[in-house]
């Protein structure tokens, strides 16, 4: 009889931290909404006609929920990329460049491997290898961030910062160069199109929506799973939370640091690959600008829970997807959406705002993104 | 004149803070020329009530007088204004200033907009001639003892005209000599007028120094009396609320083998100063080593290299033979260590995890917390349970964060981790009862001196000479990084003691 009280307690007590984890983010949301409303009648619009084509275009019929579907999948990749470096004390700002890795590699892979071979390889070794070597590639490319931090103590958020650039540019250079699709017609930076048996199939017939949007549902169960239940996940969070007790308690701290950005490096490179096997086929120069950066939005706005990344994933997706149905019915501009994303983030990042106008009291400590300079 | 005038008097003071009642309607009175001793356990509202004559907090109720007029400190330059000078447990001061530049420090005296050192200096020089506090006004703060930086803090104050001092735990970071010094200098202020409100929570010290002593306890006055009409037990009972025992039960020591063996240790800090100099000792199973010294002299630095936070530079640590100098903390853990860390939240809890998780921090890896990667959250949910009623931890649930439990009790959950693991030969506390209260305090000990009895080596760190009396069977003393004596307890006296703290050069008796 006990022990079933203890569990019902444990269940409540489980629904409760997420309805206080969710508290601040919901209502943030709202009041961007209320907000982004006023801004728009100010502008001389309908707000409500406005809200009602968002939801229409992202929501309204299957294509639009496929859509919002294949928004959503890069979102969610790379805002797990950034919530578990988050967990692990370290702020990733690099998922810009590690995505862009991970998809260049990608394509490589997809489009260059069967030449080199010589012969044509079945999808079922061809589709995953391109993902897998792109995934690594993301990886190694923050691994190597997380080796400075770990032993020569050089912040991550500058290293991060300058691995973009060289990884944007280097880019840019390969797909203007070597890499160019050399179609006589092509005046774009892309690569040639992956082979067929790189590419993975949509999930059904005549929608874009493909099979990388569960991977990327189900990457969120494994980084939930692998942070909470193992024992590599426990260290993740120890050193994230209080790296002094992790050495202490003989965490191999240097060792965590460089793992966390290497899980965190595949995960963004994930996002790339998934990108160019799953909808382009192609690397595009300029396809990914922003998710990398979105990615932090969504990782402060899910405040670094998985389950926080989906659905703060899905609701950037249908911002962005319903967006052109807003501005057909509305004439209202797309960039509405951006300011309107800016406001969410502003006030989840400047909580107190939204606990004034709420009332809310602070419960417990604050959460703790990044160490902060040298930390 | 027996009864003087008062000076700084606290009416109906109430200071509410997020959960805690800090000051429940306190009254507190300092009378012209009297040391008056502020005395109470971590969390009993001494300070509080401190920072709010002083002006750092705002009181929810209640009204503060001095010298019989109400006024309104809103920050502590209205304190000042009216004649109220604090003392900080830790010091306000520069160290690459002069003792002169450190007192002006915002309050400068200048002369055709520049800084007018020699008028400065001559009212230090003035000041420490009145007060007998011998303080040169043109050295530089850094290099200067301890001792001789609180006499700047004092100056300071009187600089300001102070005529109500407050000294918040002044003697924690002085020798027992330089504590007798500064207890001389406190009578030689109050024979020349000034008050001083004295807040410890060392009992011998109110007893030696006090004209008047107010007991605190959880946030309110438990009584106001005078040392000739009290004692310790009768002072300990009020602080504490029951009983106290002040004494630790200890039988005679029967030391078994050598445990641990540390052989010529040197040890840099992170500034990459050498803060221990080949240092020799072991200790055996079956007896407490306690070292003693005045806080900052290497004793950090020789735990963190004996428990695998930090690489010696040379020398040799050995637990049962095996050679563990420098290795991580894990393999010194396997191998034997439990340690009762210096900093509990910095390194011996990870505040917001759960009770169930800090009891396995250490161990969290190996079966049954973890079956092939993958946590064990029954596992750990039984242990804590075990430890939490085995080690009396006062907490609602296992899963409630260590951050929200009293120091006290995060001592404890510290303690049952480190003691209960099943191959502990060695243990390294160091400053294991720092802030606590009484009741977790005698807990501690008795703690300590069980894994004593049961043949485990102990390396006692602390401050606190009654603790290193109290535990130790042998004692070394530390000094600017060495070990300058190393001498039985029961031979023994805390006058000797106290000269080799303060570096003296004196045979054992």
């Amino acid at each position: 009889m006990q022990v079933e009280k203890q569990s019902v307690s444990l269940t409540k007590q489980i629904l409760r931290s997420i309805s206080e984890a969710g508290l601040i983010p919901l209502l943030a949301i709202v009041t961007a909404v209320v907000v982004g409303g006023i801004i728009i009648i100010i502008v001389g619009g309908n707000p409500i006609q406005a809200y009602a084509g968002l939801v229409e275009g992202s929501l309204g019929s299957t294509k639009a929920l496929s859509e919002t579907a294949v928004w959503s999948t890069p979102y969610i990749f790379a805002g797990l990329a950034v919530a578990l470096a988050f967990k692990g004390g370290l702020f990733n700002i690099g998922a810009e460049g590690q995505l862009a890795v991970g998809a260049v590699f990608s394509a490589l892979i997809g489009y260059a491997l069967p030449e080199w071979l010589g012969f044509a390889l079945p999808a079922i070794v061809h589709m995953p290898l391109a993902i897998l070597v792109g995934m690594l590639m993301g990886g190694i490319w923050a691994g190597i961030v997380g080796w400075l931090k770990a032993y020569t103590g050089g912040h991550e958020v500058i290293n991060t910062i300058m691995m973009n650039y060289i990884a944007l540019n280097t880019t840019s250079f390969l797909l203007n160069g070597v890499m160019k699709d050399p179609s006589p017609t092509n005046v774009i930076a892309r690569t040639p199109l992956i082979a067929k048996s790189a590419r993975m199939p949509a999930i059904f017939d005549g929608l874009r929506v493909h099979w990388g949007f569960i991977l990327a549902l189900l990457a969120a169960f494994l980084i939930w799973w692998l942070l909470n239940k193992t024992t590599l996940g426990f260290e993740i969070r120890t050193v994230g939370l209080n790296p002094d007790a992790a050495q202490y308690a003989g965490i191999n701290v240097k060792r965590t640091i460089i793992l966390t950005m290497v899980l965190s490096g595949m995960l963004a490179g994930l996002a790339g690959s998934i990108e160019v096997t799953g909808l382009n086929y192609r690397h595009e120069l300029g396809f990914s600008i922003g998710y990398g950066y979105d990615a932090i939005a969504i990782a402060l706005l899910g405040k670094s829970h998985p389950l926080g990344i989906v659905l703060a994933s899905f609701l950037f997706a249908i911002m962005r997807n319903g967006a052109s149905r807003m501005q057909f019915l509305t004439q209202l501009p797309v960039d509405l959406i951006s300011m309107l994303q800016a406001l969410i983030l502003l006030f989840v990042a400047a909580d107190a705002i939204v606990r004034y106008i709420y009332r809310i009291k602070s419960k417990g400590e604050r959460v703790v993104l990044t160490r902060g300079w040298g930390g | 004149m027996s009864e003087s005038q008062i000076v700084l008097e606290a009416k109906g003071v109430t200071k509410q803070f997020p959960g805690v009642l800090a000051n429940d309607n306190v009254d507190f009175d300092l009378r012209k020329g009297e040391i008056h001793a502020l005395l109470g356990e971590n969390g009993a509202g001494k300070s509080t009530l401190m920072n709010l004559i002083y002006g750092l907090h705002h009181p929810d109720k209640g009204e503060v007088f001095v010298n019989g007029n109400h006024v309104a400190i809103h920050s502590p330059n209205d304190s000042i204004a009216a004649g109220i000078g604090m003392v900080h447990q830790h010091f306000m001061l520069i160290p690459v200033f002069t003792v002169a530049e450190n007192v002006m420090l915002g309050d400068e005296t200048t002369k055709r907009g520049s800084l007018d050192h020699l008028a400065v200096a001559a009212k230090i020089t003035e000041i420490s001639k009145q007060y007998g506090l011998d303080v040169d006004p043109n050295a530089l703060v850094g290099p200067l003892p301890v001792g001789i930086q609180q006499r700047v803090e004092i100056v300071k104050t009187l600089y300001r005209n102070a005529e109500i001092v407050i000294l918040d735990e002044p003697t924690a970071v002085l020798t027992p000599q330089e504590a007798e010094d500064l207890f001389r200098i406190m009578r030689d202020l109050t024979a020349r007028g000034v008050s001083i409100i004295f807040i410890t929570h060392k009992l011998k010290e109110v007893l030696a120094v006090a004209d008047r002593i107010t007991v605190m306890r959880a946030g309110r006055v438990i009584n106001t009396v005078k040392p000739s009409e009290t004692d310790s037990a009768q002072l300990a009972n009020m602080m504490v609320g029951r009983q106290v025992i002040l004494t630790v039960d200890k039988k005679d020591h029967e030391a078994a083998e050598e445990i641990l063996k540390v052989e010529g240790l040197t040890v840099r800090d992170q500034r990459n100063l050498e803060t221990v100099h080949n240092v020799s000792f072991t200790v055996r199973g079956g007896e407490v080593l306690g070292i003693a010294g005045v806080q900052g002299n290497g004793q950090t630095e020789l735990s963190e290299a004996l428990t695998g936070l930090r690489s010696p530079i040379s020398g040799k640590v050995t637990i049962s033979g095996k050679d563990l100098t420098g290795k991580p903390p894990r393999i010194i853990t396997e191998a034997g260590l439990a340690h009762i860390p210096e900093d509990r939240q910095r390194h011996g809890l990870v505040l917001s995890y759960t009770v169930a998780d800090n009891m396995a921090l250490c161990d969290y890896y190996q079966i049954p917390f973890s079956v092939r990667g993958v946590i064990q959250p029954k596992a750990l949910d039984e242990n804590s349970r075990k430890l939490i009623s085995a080690y009396d931890v006062r907490t609602p649930s296992p899963f409630v964060n260590a951050g929200k439990l009293s120091g006290g009790n995060q001592q404890k959950v510290i303690v049952a981790r480190e003691l209960s693991r099943n191959n502990v030969k060695l243990v390294v506390a160091n400053q294991p009862t720092r802030g606590l209260d009484v009741g977790s305090i005698e807990y501690i000990h008795s703690e300590i001196i069980k894994m004593r009895d049961r043949g485990v080596a102990v390396l006692l760190i602390s401050a606190e000479l009654d603790e290193i009396m109290a535990l130790s069977d042998r004692i070394a003393v530390m000094y600017r990084g060495q070990i300058v004596a190393i001498v039985d307890s029961k031979k023994t006296t805390r006058e000797q003691l106290g000269l080799w703290m303060a570096g003296a050069h004196v045979e054992p008796a």
